[in-house]
């Protein structure tokens, strides 16, 4: 899936394509003094605990470094740093969906997940979803198939199901309604959600 | 801000309409015989403003980020109730980055919750830091946050010098005394409903820049103008010298339709600081300080003749609001169904909480689950279909059928229409006879729904026509989800011969030209036909400048295909391009939703649904199956955006009925689950098969489209018609929303105990 995901993504960059892009150096050293030099043992053996660290990621194809403090939210960077407000700030505790953005072309909670875990990784988020002009399918649908209200969710949803698709491109209507389970709309429209989902997997197998 | 206050509101916003020039009220719409056909007012058109949404360029209050911006923080009371005895600000503001402090309280505070100080930092982390150095000393009072004790005469008194309990409606009409005595049949029950919380997705937030006297603040908001009259009342500033902002927003449900005390912080923080400041609250402030649905303790008595015919009704309702007034509930038992004797007495109680505000029909979505449950057990004791009890008691008068008739009223229509579609020959003959296999039953239920909506008169809107055939629909309105930016494009496209991609729209600010708050069902009522008017004088602009250059009379000019041309000769025609060029500069016109005989007739909103639901005997657990919701709101204006609408209202009155309570530590008087995971809200695997039909019933008298409000209508049986099919299904009324699987378990005690 995470295969799939990353090779449909109109204009992505896999992360194989990206690691080789940034070239082996940027990585492993583009890190700042750690906290009083400290160490904490992991499974991996002893690693350093920083108070800051600039990180490399590709964003919506983009390479982009920024200096991320160790308890910053990958959400809080897309937002206030990357100028990327898509991505929205519902519950900020991985209850509701709104920040779903895709890692490596998996879903995750952007709110959950620490802008540091993602050095040297592919970050997609609702604004680099389309390919140029041309909406992905999903997008397509649920502007035809009319699968928000206010559309403060809707980034998440999209995201959520657009991953979802991309690794089971025919699914019932049940697996559908799971695989938003994660994604809450206050709004309540769910019903023209799952419909719009069910619309655009048929568009992308052309149908 | 409760029901009445909300209805206050639009009163009074009915009021200022009323005191504008008359020039267009005067002349109501002389009512035609059938709805004109058009070609895109009633189909269905997908949002105008979709691409921006999916993409995730519509910019939010959340999104707003100026030059300089500081981020605002505000201290909360942690005590219910407590004496300041003193806030000391001066290690926040010693903090590098904060750049301005507030003291907001002084004297009691009331909830836990309540502002006590702000400050303003150069990012939201300095801010949080210095907010904990802030050094508030509280003295402790004692407090009440459970509204039952609140009733006791020894409980703290939550207001100084007034009592915890007060008298917040009554209403009579006829004898229900002499009602009951001739009534044949009567049920006494009482039915209870939770706090329900907003839980808009975008929490309130606003942003607030001065530019030397002037003030922009971009607002979540449902009321740009109210914001924008109240906030300037509040820095005594001239309301012409501040403008409100709300281009997208994430929900409001009711709990966003006035001016919020955090946006009056923001401006004097953004004053003093020199900086603009953005306040967001956080989701825990979001479930203690910005509102809820309040609660309900119904007790109804109805009284009926052997052949269902209503002969009393008496409704006496608590409610608690916290520290606002409680719902009035009484509005569906005062008016739907017909009966001679009504009588209501309702009261609410005051607590340490934060107040109640409207949400999304306030007292309808309680008064329906109260009635509409009383009515079923009423139809159980009569032996009688449900909807024949309705149907035999249907009122085509308002105050049950002693007021003034209905505009229309296809409530009867919305009956044969959901019946036909849920299959409500299906329904278990008596209640509790549902089949099912293991622990499972089913049952059917309907519940029948009125509400407001005609939209306010008064409402302005400019169409702006330009030489190079772009067109501008400006309107002082808010979108808040409903697709109000689509419904404006609609109608000036079907009004000028365009297409609705055509029309730009521009709304959500408070110099726009002046509409209501986006509450009661009243925004594509109000806009929509303010819009049309301005969209009339333009085509009749136009027509003019095309018979001046075709040389014909403007009465024997038609408009098609983008053309005008002459009716009796299609030959001499214009192109638009060539006509609008003809303007030579941008030309505005002005529109405004003309008012209606309110003296001689109701105007309303109607909607029955039905449900179909399965119940786990052993578990308690409660399973929608299938609905059918039909509205009546007059003409629709965009199927697929109405369809929306319905879908929401239904599966927000099952997550309602179903799941979500707000449940306070009385201890505190904090909040056991200020959170989305432990408040639960309907999910994607809660929603049944939900199909959405309209009565579209033609009502001229309302206004020159007949558009009537649909948001609320939707919304207010939904919760009804899911405990009426539970009930159906094992015999007993649960008798309180939520509908828990512990309630539904302690009602099949309370069902074994009687038999």
């Amino acid at each position: 899936m995470q295969k799939k995901a990353s090779k449909k993504s109109p204009g992505g960059v896999t992360r194989r394509d990206f690691i080789k892009g940034m070239g082996s150096g940027a990585i492993g050293t583009a890190v700042l003094p750690p906290l009083f030099g400290q160490t904490i043992a992991t499974k991996k053996g002893r690693v350093p605990v920083y108070e800051k660290k600039t990180i490399a990621l590709a964003v919506n194809g983009r390479k982009v470094e920024v200096e991320v403090a160790a308890n910053e939210t990958l959400l809080d960077v897309l937002r206030d740093r990357l100028d990327l407000t898509g991505s929205k700030k519902v519950c900020d505790r991985g209850e509701c969906g709104g920040c779903t953005v895709h890692l490596d072309g998996e879903p995750v909670y952007a709110c959950m997940t620490l802008a540091i875990r993602t050095d040297g990784r592919a970050v997609r988020t609702i604004e680099g979803l389309a390919e140029g002009d041309r909406l992905h399918p999903v997008q397509e649908a649920f502007i035809e198939e009319d699968g928000y209200q206010c559309g403060f969710c809707t980034p998440g949803f999209i995201m959520s199901a657009s991953a979802f698709l991309a690794g089971n491109p025919a699914p019932s209507l049940d697996e559908i309604k799971q695989a938003l389970s994660g994604n809450l709309c206050r709004c309540a429209n769910y019903a023209k959600i799952y419909g719009a989902v069910e619309a655009a997997a048929r568009k992308m197998r052309g149908a | 801000m409760n029901s009445r206050q909300y209805q206050a509101e639009t009163r009074g916003e009915e009021a200022a309409a009323q005191a504008r020039p008359a020039k267009a009220t005067a002349a109501a719409p002389a009512p035609e015989a059938e709805a004109p056909e058009y070609r895109h007012i009633g189909k269905s058109t997908s949002r105008i403003d979709g691409r921006e949404i999916v993409t995730g360029r519509a910019r939010y209050t959340h999104d707003i980020k100026l030059r300089g911006m500081l981020s605002g923080k505000i201290l909360r009371s942690p005590r219910a109730a407590a004496e300041i005895v003193s806030i000391d600000l001066a290690p926040a503001l010693a903090v590098p980055g904060v750049k301005a402090a507030l003291k907001l309280a002084e004297g009691k505070v009331r909830y836990a919750g309540q502002q006590v100080a702000a400050v303003a930092a150069v990012d939201e982390k300095t801010a949080e830091k210095a907010l904990a150095l802030i050094k508030v000393a509280y003295k402790a009072l004692p407090h009440v946050v459970d509204w039952e004790r609140a009733r006791d005469a020894s409980a703290p008194q939550v207001r100084d010098g007034r009592p915890n309990v007060e008298e917040i409606n009554t209403y009579s009409r006829g004898d229900v005394e002499k009602g009951f005595a001739e009534a044949e049949v009567t049920v006494e029950r009482t039915y209870r409903t939770g706090f329900e919380t907003h839980h808009p997705t975008e929490t309130h937030g606003s942003v607030a820049s001065w530019d030397g006297g002037r003030l922009t603040v971009y607002d979540s908001t449902q009321n740009v103008h109210s914001v924008r009259d109240a906030l300037a009342r509040a820095l005594k500033v001239p309301a012409a010298d501040v403008t409100v902002i709300k281009n997208y927003m994430g929900g409001g449900f009711g709990s966003k339709l006035g001016l919020n005390d955090y946006t009056v912080v923001a401006a004097i923080l953004a004053r003093e600081s020199g900086r603009p400041v953005k306040i967001l609250l956080s989701r825990r402030d979001n479930a203690v300080c910005v509102g809820y649905r309040p609660s309900s303790r119904q007790t109804y008595k109805l009284g009926a003749k052997k052949d269902g015919t209503l002969t009393a009704i008496r409704l006496t309702n608590t409610a608690s609001g916290g520290l606002g007034a409680g719902d009035d509930v009484a509005e569906p038992a005062v008016d739907i169904y017909k009966c001679p004797n009504c009588q209501v007495f309702e009261e609410t109680v005051y607590t340490n909480t934060g107040a109640s505000r409207a949400m999304r029909a306030p007292g309808h979505t309680q008064g329906a689950f109260g009635l509409e449950g009383a009515l079923d057990e009423l139809a159980a004791a009569l032996d009688l279909d449900p909807l024949e009890l309705r149907r035999k008691n249907y009122s085509t008068r308002n105050r049950g059928d002693t007021g003034l008739p209905y505009s229309s009223k296809g409530l009867d229509k919305c009956y044969e229409l959901g019946a036909r579609a849920i299959g409500w020959e299906r329904r278990n003959r008596r209640p509790g006879e549902g089949s099912g296999t293991g622990p499972w039953r089913r049952g059917l239920g309907v519940a029948s729904s009125i509400w407001f909506g005609a939209g306010a008169p008064g409402t302005l809107a400019d169409v702006v026509l330009y030489p190079d055939m772009s067109v501008e629909v400006v309107c002082g309105t808010q979108d808040i989800g409903c697709g109000t930016r689509t419904h404006m494009a609609v109608v000036a496209a079907e009004t000028l011969g365009l297409e609705p991609k055509d029309i730009t729209v521009r709304l959500g600010n408070s110099d726009y030209p002046w509409a209501p708050g986006s509450g009661g069902s009243q925004t594509t009522p109000s806009v929509a036909p303010a819009v049309r008017d301005a969209a009339l004088k333009a085509a009749e602009r136009l027509k003019a400048i095309a018979a001046a250059r075709l040389k014909i009379d403007p009465g024997d000019v038609v408009m098609a295909d983008r053309k005008f041309a002459s009716k009796g000769d299609p030959a001499k025609s214009a192109a638009f391009a060539d006509v609008y060029r003809d303007l030579r500069r941008e030309t505005v016109f002005h529109g405004e939703r003309s008012g209606m005989p309110t003296d001689a007739f109701a105007f309303n909103t109607f909607g029955a649904h039905f449900a179909e639901v399965e119940v786990n005997v052993e578990t308690g657990q409660v399973r929608v199956l299938r609905y059918a919701a039909v509205q009546d709101s007059g003409r629709i204006v965009n199927r697929l955006t109405a369809e929306s609408q319905v879908v929401g209202g239904v599966t927000q009155g099952l997550s309602a009925g179903l799941f979500e309570e707000r449940i306070m530590d009385d201890a505190t008087g904090n909040p056991v689950n200020p959170n989305l995971r432990d408040y639960k809200i309907a999910t994607s695997l809660d929603v049944p098969e939900i199909t959405v039909l309209f009565a579209d019933v033609f009502d001229p008298r309302t206004n020159n489209l007949g558009v009537k409000g649909l948001g609320e209508p939707a919304r207010v049986p939904g919760s009804a018609a899911v405990a009426n099919a539970v009930y159906n299904a094992i015999g007993v009324h649960v008798g309180e929303i939520p509908m828990t699987p512990p309630r539904v378990l302690e009602a099949l005690k309370r069902k074994e105990a009687r038999s």
